[in-house]
């Protein structure tokens, strides 16, 4: 099953080898894995996209709180969160497919970020269903590059 | 007060109380031997090898309760302390490890005995530092020996990049530590209490299987008490060997792959496992679906990531075994009588499995644990190597005490046993000393007998010489067909003129009615180590033996 892991800890240095390392070694597999800093400049969070049974999370959890430099940790039920992910799509465009692109740009709330004479770069943000969804429907394009960033995921209300 | 941070790292060691350290010399970390060359309060000991250095503080540590603090240089000497702190690791002993760094400008560059030691011991540590500045010695060195010996002992490694060892600081030694991520529980909850404390009187048949947990936390006393007050009979791990006293009518002695047969029976049929400070290794529990099958499960540990690692548990509580069963003893009313059908089952097993060996006209290695015992009244600190050996003194060596008993369980380092006799018998200047060797292992750190030689150390190194690596050996014997594929030692080196060479003393036996003589003659040298070398039985094997994958009760008696 997989499980996106939110991991709240201190901004110091190897904490992300320290947690990285963690899932490695029990054997659980990353799929994503996002790093950025919170509302308090000395805490970061991790959030993470991983994949494995109840037991090993439960295990991973505990380990994880064992590292000095962990504050908390929780595993984000999908409907209890809201998540995103951002990226950036390179895609082939000319003039007479410019058009049909930017309509699935609008389908898809996301924008176009540069323009050049033969391709369009588009942001979007979104859950990751509909990031990839936009993904193939551009594919037939030709995409020239492609980024996405880790899902990132906070839990909903208070 | 205006230090260097060399001299702010040896002040906050006096302030932790550090008396000892081992170690040994090099680029990166000579300013801090600038410092101790003049220092009084702190003793260096200097060992002839880094991973010697870290056994060592080890073996102090475990003997003594103490946190064993060792020291080494950047790159190999780091890296050399490698086996050592995994070993501490595995069986949770609190060590602080300083290594030096290479100066912060050269970090990063492959520079000269330069290695990521914080990356390489990040998995074997419970906690690491890269210090790159001088005015953060003395919070990390604070928090290093606060991390190291509470919640779950383990070891932390401090490296120093060698410009913070020289620049000057104001010293301020902090009061307190501020690590809002590490607060461990030390009182277990009252509602798992009480749970446990009803499975307990309603069982018929309660086992006690207790760990080295017991031992870090000081728990031996609460153990008999818990134990006494119920009537429950107690098997303990390697590592928790004189936990219990193994002459206690309640004792089943050590369990699992070497246990006694009646350990492990008494597992396999209680109803109610008590497991404390104990991590339901593999060497313990056999083919673990068929571990205790019979049995509810109550798991007491400090570490709450231990709980459920390997086992269901019916009742976990996360807290301190000495607390824990001070509160369970407390709480617990025996509504089930005294257990007596049990016991006396207990007790039938007892007498028709006792730990056994056949007399001959060989030295049988386990007669001469059995003699160490009786010359020295079991009141020696048995040390050992890893291999039968080990077991052979953990089956026979009858401890009754906590820390008498330092041995590499969780890693099985060989190698171990006479370095961290050392640290032991620093720790324990009155006290007997052995360390109980294979004659493969003692071969992996003999150029300790060096440090031992020098500082007049009177160690008893009982080498159980079968010219073989024996443990391997019996397991080509009886899984791969006798197929002795690179066991045999014929070769070994005369280690009585080895230890000579050093200036120790040296007695060989070849006889079983000389062993208790040279014992007793080894015991009178008190100036210097003693190496005996007991020619013994060749092919003896070390029985009861769980084959790896099977169930306890499928042991092989002889």
């Amino acid at each position: 099953m997989k499980h996106t892991i939110s991991v709240i800890v201190e901004n110091k240095p190897g904490v992300l080898h320290r947690v990285s390392g963690l899932f490695s070694r029990r054997g659980f597999n990353i799929e994503s894995l996002a790093v950025g800093t919170t509302e308090k400049p000395d805490v970061s969070r991790i959030t993470i996209v991983a994949e494995g049974d109840d037991q090993t999370l439960e295990q991973i959890i505990k380990q994880l709180y064992k590292q000095i430099d962990v504050l908390k940790v929780f595993d984000l039920p999908a409907d209890q969160a809201i998540e995103r992910e951002l990226a950036l799509i390179k895609v082939h465009a000319n003039d007479k497919t410019r058009q049909e692109v930017t309509q699935i740009v609008d389908m898809f709330q996301a924008r176009v970020v540069d323009v050049a004479e033969d391709s369009l770069t588009i942001e979007v943000s979104a859950e990751k269903d509909k990031v990839e969804n936009m993904q193939k429907l551009l594919e037939k394009f030709g995409i020239q590059e492609l980024v996405r960033t880790g899902k990132i995921a906070l839990q909903r209300g208070g | 007060m205006e230090l260097t941070g060399a001299q702010a790292l040896i002040e906050s060691l006096k302030k932790e109380g550090v008396e000892l350290i081992f170690g040994y010399p090099g680029g990166t970390v000579l300013p801090i031997y600038d410092v101790l060359y003049k220092e009084k309060a702190i003793k260096h000991i200097l060992t002839r090898h880094e991973q010697g250095a870290t056994h060592a503080a080890d073996g102090y540590a475990r003997s003594t309760g103490k946190v064993g603090v060792c020291l080494a240089t950047s790159g190999p000497g780091a890296t050399n302390t490698i086996t050592g702190i995994a070993t501490a690791f595995m069986d949770s002993v609190p060590l602080v490890v300083i290594t030096g760094q290479v100066a912060t400008n050269l970090i990063g560059r492959d520079s000269f005995q330069e290695a990521d030691v914080t990356g390489i011991t990040q998995p074997i540590t419970k906690h690491n530092y890269l210090v790159k500045r001088a005015e953060d010695i003395p919070t990390v060195v604070k928090e290093a020996f606060h991390i190291a010996r509470t919640g779950r002992p383990g070891p932390v490694v401090i490296d120093i990049a060698k410009d913070a060892q020289v620049k000057k600081i104001k010293f301020k030694y902090p009061d307190k530590v501020n690590l809002p991520g590490y607060k461990p529980t030390l009182k277990g909850h009252p509602r798992q209490i009480k749970a446990a404390a009803k499975m307990i009187s309603i069982a018929k048949k309660p086992v006690i299987y207790a760990g080295g947990g017991v031992i870090s936390a000081g728990g031996a006393k609460e153990l008999k008490d818990f134990a006494e007050k119920l009537n429950i009979p107690v098997t303990t791990t390697m590592m928790g060997l004189g936990a219990f006293p193994e002459d206690h009518k309640l004792a089943l002695r050590m369990l699992g792959m070497h246990g006694t047969a009646y350990a492990n029976y008494a597992i396999q049929e209680c109803d109610l496992l008590i497991a404390v400070g104990a991590r339901f290794d593999d060497r313990v529990t056999g083919h673990l679906p068929t571990f205790a099958p019979k049995a509810k499960h109550i798991h007491i540990d400090i570490d709450p990531a231990e709980i459920g690692k390997n086992v269901r548990v019916d009742v976990p509580i996360v807290g301190d075994a000495k607390q824990t069963l001070k509160d369970l003893t407390e709480k617990v009313k025996p509504e089930n009588g005294k257990h007596d059908a049990w016991i006396k089952q207990i007790d039938e097993w007892k007498d028709k499995y006792p730990l056994k060996y056949k007399k001959d006209k060989r030295i049988k290695p386990q007669y001469v644990v059995e003699m160490i015992q009786q010359v020295t009244k079991g009141k020696a600190i048995i040390c050992t190597e890893v291999g039968q050996h080990q077991m052979w003194a953990a089956q026979y060596s009858k401890l009754t005490v906590p820390r008498t008993w330092v041995s590499s369980g969780g890693l099985g380092t060989m190698g171990y046993g006479f370095p961290a006799a050392i640290g032991a018998q620093f720790g324990n200047p009155d006290k007997i000393v052995f360390d109980i060797a294979g004659d493969g292992s003692i071969q992996m750190n003999m150029q300790e007998m060096a440090t031992a030689v020098i500082h007049k150390l009177p160690i008893k190194i009982a080498v159980l010489n079968n010219c073989f690596l024996g443990m391997v050996r019996q397991w080509q014997e009886l899984l791969y067909d006798k197929r002795y594929s690179s066991t045999n030692l014929c070769n070994n080196p005369d280690l009585c003129k080895i230890a000579e060479a050093y200036g120790a003393a040296a007695i060989r036996v070849t006889k079983p009615d000389e062993v208790k003589n040279a014992l007793e003659k080894a015991l009178k040298i008190k100036d210097r180590p003693v190496l005996i070398d007991f020619a013994v039985a060749k092919e003896e094997n070390v029985f009861p033996f769980v084959p790896p994958g099977q169930a306890l009760n499928e042991m092989l008696i002889d």
